[in-house]
This record gives C-alpha cells, structure tokens and sequence, in this order.
C-alpha cells in the first residue's frame, strides 16, 4: 500500500490558477470573471494569455454571477472567481434563480473557504457553502485535496455539462497527489485500505487524515482512507462498499457539521447502512482570527481531532 | 419571418390581451396589470422590430434576442412567443397548472421554447442580459440584446451593479427597456419607493437614454428604430418606456390593485367584450 509523503506544499487557489491559465491555452470557449480579488484567486497568467476572456466585474459579486449566466447563451464556459462567502451566501438567489434553476454552465470558484484563510475573521471565514451549495438541484460540489487535485479539477469542470461549485483555499497544504492526474468528477479516490473504520475526508482534511491514518496504525488500528472530492454527487457506491467492509466511519472537513460532508455521509448511511459514525467539523459555530494551524486545533478539525474521533466510533461499534 | 405593419400589430396585440386575461382568470391567478401595459411593446419586438429565427435556438447565436426580467408578467411574454410560433397557442391553457411547461414565472426547467433564463425573483435579467451582449461580441455576432425590467424593479441594488458595469465594458449591443408604469405591488413607485429622476440616473451611470410611447404602436416602431441607430455606439442603451398598468381593459388601467389578481368571471366578460378577437382565442 502507497504511503503518503510530499515535498512541497502549496495553496490549492495557485492549482485553481494553474489550471484556469492551462483551459486558457485548449479550450477557446473557457471566459474568466473576478470580483476584485485577481490576485488573491492567482487568475492573472489567464488575464496576461486571453485579455479577451476576461471581465472585471468590480466588487459587485451578484452582478458577476447574472453577467456569467449571459455569457453562457452562445456557449462560454464562464468560470467565476471570488472568496468563498462572496461565491455563495452573498449571492444565493443569483446563483438559485439565473444559474442552477436556469440549468447554466457556469463554474463558481470559490477561494478562501472556511477556517484556514485565518486572520481575516468570520466575516470571511465561510463554513457553510458546501451546504448551501449541495442543496440546490442540478449543482455539482466539488473540494479538492491538494495543488495537483484542484489543478486537474478546475481543468475537468469545463468538460463538465451543468454548474459546478468548486471550493478551494488559502493556506499552503502538502502537496500527495500526481501531477497531471485525470479527475473524475464524483468518484471518490481511495488512498488507504484499511479494514477497522473509515475516514472519508474532503478538501485539505484528506491529508489531515492520512497523518492521522499514521498515529492509528501505531497503535493497531487498520484505518481506509478515502478521498472524497466530490460531495454532491455523492460516490454512493464507493461509501457503502467501505463501509460494509470496515462497520463504522468517521468523516472529517473544513465546514460546518450541519450541511457538510458529514450530513451526506449520514444520510447515505441512514438510508442503505446504517453504521456508527462520527463527524470532524466545525460545530455550530462561527469561527475568529488567527493562523490556520491555530484554529484547525481550536475548532477541531486537524489530525489529532480526527484520530481521537476514530478512536470514539471504534468503541460504539 | 415578415416584418408585421402598425395596423397587424395592433390586431395581433389586441388578441393578445385577449389572451392575458384568459389565461389568468383560467388560473385564478397570475398579474394581469403589467402584462396589459406592455403587450404592445413585446408585440412589436417579436413582430416587427427583432431579427431572429423562425425555431427556437437556446444559443441565440446570429439573431437579437429578449429577456423578461420583471418575470410576473409571463401572461404577455407566454401569449407573444405562442402566437409567434414557438408553441402551440392552444398550451396556453396550461399556464400556471401542474405539469405545464408555463411556469407561474418563466423557467427553463421544462423547456419551453423561447425562455432563456428564469426570471421572477427581480433585478436579475439586466446583469443576465449583459453577459448574453458580451458572448455576441466574443462570437463577433452583431446582433441586438433586448430587455425589458419593471420599474419598481429597479429598487434592487443588483440592477445599479449592472448599470455600472455595462457602462464601463461599453456593452453597446444591448437596449434595455423599463416599463415606467408608476406602479408595484403596494401603490405608486412615488409613494413606495421614489424612483426620481430616472433619465439623470441612468444618464449619471454613462447610459445613452431614450424616452417612449409605450401603448401606441407607431411610436414604439418609431421608437424602436431611434434605440437601434444609437446602439453601437460605445455606451448602452436605456429606453424609458411609460406605459399604463392595465392598458386596454378600462377597469384595470392605470392602478397598481390589478398588479397580480384575476378578474371573475364577469369581470373577464366586461374585459373581452373590450377586445377583439383578431387571431382566434385559444
């Protein structure tokens, strides 16, 4: 079995960069839009390739979210760029009405979500999209793991049919995945067999989870690891086979607890197997200033919190 | 298609009311008032003054092309594109039913031909509509964007984003229209909301506008033709069209009370008897 190392570590955005800048360059049809935040969502070698492409929008988010769904009639893949709170409840009905019940092609990419982007606050801290995202038919939810994934992800939503909330953040994170891997949209990447339980991580938890997985087996523990990228739709097949195998779970991610990954993971068990379960999120609670390692500790969220939680469901198995 | 004169315009409009009010009695719901007072307006467009497709293209590649941003009044977007041949004037009778495809607001979601974004829940289609008139520049497509807004609609901040925005990326292939009828839901746009001097605004945000007739045929034709001479220009384009609410039925013009109420059964009798039936009811 594979065990996880890295290298380097970078922030997802610069792989949400990399890959826009790369659909710049193959595929004609891809157009940008930024709501004043250019540097911070890394956009600038596509602005630099296809000035053309391009739309300042200005701070005027809902605006940006209306203007993408025209650029849609007569074929532009209009990928939109602003933080996370801005990409969501700021623009909810946007988003609802002219994009998603509109059925339009329209790629919301979401920086800066939740905790990690520290100093800032909870006015920018959102940990709710996921939620408000998933909910909303036709909407695909996506939350890579590292650079790599977020790179492939951004370049695999343009072949993608229909919107997409893709979710991604701010501080540097191990980069464990390949580089120019193929993402699949919904299938979830299993990184660790194990056979005691299973964490089903998403986003930049994955790799909180894989340095838990380590303490774990130390201590005899056989823990799968699975990467869910794609929380809506949901790789229901990929969850229940796991689950049947190892008979409780744990699941971990930068969100809120109601709403989140965690809910899905729930409801899937609920309806099909249910099994114990536990659930690293955020609880109910707004989050403050400080450095990303700071608050992942303090709400919960980091290695340790998911370890300690994997060895709660054991004991309720 | 051929272009229709004033005069088969003006028969086409008239059954078109008829319509209107037929379809929201037969719903017992639905918004009677601003339907009336830009039947005329949206008559013309599809009739006279936009080039487009016989068939309905979603892309709307190489033709003008409509949005109805102030959504409620799908009963005169719904009878125009039915009576323009996009479907079939007898599904009509569907509107705001179940497993219609004529949404109590224009959707998408089922499909009908001529709806390209949904609309209702206001201030959405004049940002929508840009970005429509900037994928034409991008397809080097010369054609017009059309779209029409409500005026109490402009209270929502997201329309003055839009404004701002289509100013500064000079999106000059677009002539938006709002139907100046003075009235919203709860009274007078004076009493509820004052809009002010609404040429200085748009003016203010680097608009070219225009003022218009918008229940007399000729001069909205007239009209009409003056906003496409001052489109491709560099500046988009307001045309400021008053209308009466209610226009064409004498108990319904000019108050905000007919806003989202249909008429009983004798009110639709007195509302027909003032209307002719020019195209065949459906």
């Amino acid at each position: 079995m594979t065990k996880f190392t890295y290298t380097q570590k970078q922030d997802t955005r610069s792989g949400f960069g990399a890959g826009l800048a790369e659909l710049g360059r193959i595929n004609p049809d891809v157009v940008a839009l930024c709501a004043d935040l250019v540097g911070s969502l890394k956009m600038q070698d596509f602005i630099d390739e296809n000035p053309d492409r391009f739309f300042q929008v200005g701070i005027a988010e809902a605006n940006m979210m209306g203007i993408a769904a025209g650029l849609t009639i007569g074929g532009k893949i209009p990928f939109t760029g602003t933080f996370a709170n801005f990409s969501t409840g700021r623009v909810y009905d946007q988003i609802r009405q002219s994009i998603a019940y509109s059925g339009k092609n329209v790629k919301i990419c979401a920086s800066h979500a939740g905790l990690t982007l520290g100093e800032d606050g909870a006015t920018h801290q959102i940990l709710e999209d996921i939620g408000m995202m998933k909910m909303l038919p036709h909407m695909t939810v996506i939350n890579p793991c590292d650079y790599n994934q977020t790179k492939a992800a951004t370049i695999a939503i343009a072949e993608h049919q229909g919107p997409v909330y893709l979710r991604f953040g701010r501080p540097k994170v191990p980069i464990f995945t390949p580089e120019d891997q193929k993402f699949e949209i919904g299938k979830a990447l299993h990184l660790i067999e194990g056979s005691d339980v299973t964490i089903f991580a998403t986003g930049h938890l994955v790799w909180e989870a894989i340095v838990a997985e380590e303490e774990l087996a130390k201590e005899g523990i056989s823990v799968e690891v699975i990467n869910i990228h794609t929380i809506k739709p949901l790789d229901v097949e990929a969850v229940l086979a796991s689950v049947s195998k190892t008979g409780c779970v744990v699941t971990a991610e930068e969100h809120q607890m109601n709403g989140g990954l965690g809910d899905s993971i729930a409801q899937t068990l609920a309806l099909h197997h249910p099994a114990p379960l536990e659930m690293v999120a955020v609880n109910d609670s707004f989050g403050e200033s400080g450095t990303p390692d700071e608050l992942m500790k303090k709400y919960g969220i980091d290695a340790e919190n998911i370890a300690k939680a994997v060895r709660k469901v054991l004991k309720r198995k | 298609m051929s272009k229709k004169n004033i005069e088969e315009l003006e028969q086409i409009a008239s059954q078109v009311r008829r319509d209107i009010v037929r379809m929201v009695h037969g719903a017992s719901s639905g918004h009677p008032g601003g339907s009336l007072g830009c039947t005329d307006f949206l008559v013309a467009l599809y009739f006279n003054l936009m080039e487009r497709k016989d068939h309905f293209d979603p892309d709307g590649k190489n033709e003008d092309i409509f949005f109805l941003s102030n959504g409620h009044i799908s009963p005169v977007w719904y009878s125009v594109l039915a009576r323009a041949g996009y479907f079939d004037v007898a599904e009509l009778a569907t509107f705001r039913k179940i497993n219609s495809r004529l949404q109590g607001h224009p959707a998408t979601e089922e499909g009908l031909p001529g709806i390209r974004v949904a609309s209702g829940s206001l201030g959405q289609g004049l940002s929508v509509a840009c970005g429509a008139a900037q994928a034409k520049k991008l397809n080097k497509d010369n054609h017009l964007v059309y779209i029409l807004m409500g005026d109490g609609e402009i209270e929502e901040g997201q329309v003055w984003e839009a404004a701002m925005y289509a100013a500064h990326h000079k999106v000059d292939n677009l002539i938006a229209t709002i139907d100046v009828n003075g009235q919203q839901i709860d009274g007078p746009t004076e009493e509820v909301m004052s809009l002010g001097d609404l040429r200085a605004k748009w003016e203010a945000f680097g608009w070219t506008v225009m003022e218009s007739e918008g229940n007399d045929m000729a001069s909205i034709v007239k009209s009409m033709e003056e906003a496409k001479t001052l489109s491709g220009k560099g500046k988009p384009v307001m045309n400021l069209m008053h209308t009466e609410m209610g226009y064409g039925v004498d108990f319904m013009v000019g108050t905000h009370k007919w806003h989202g109420i249909a008429p009983n059964d004798e009110q639709l009798a007195s509302a027909l008897s003032q209307l002719n039936e020019t195209l065949g009811d459906y």
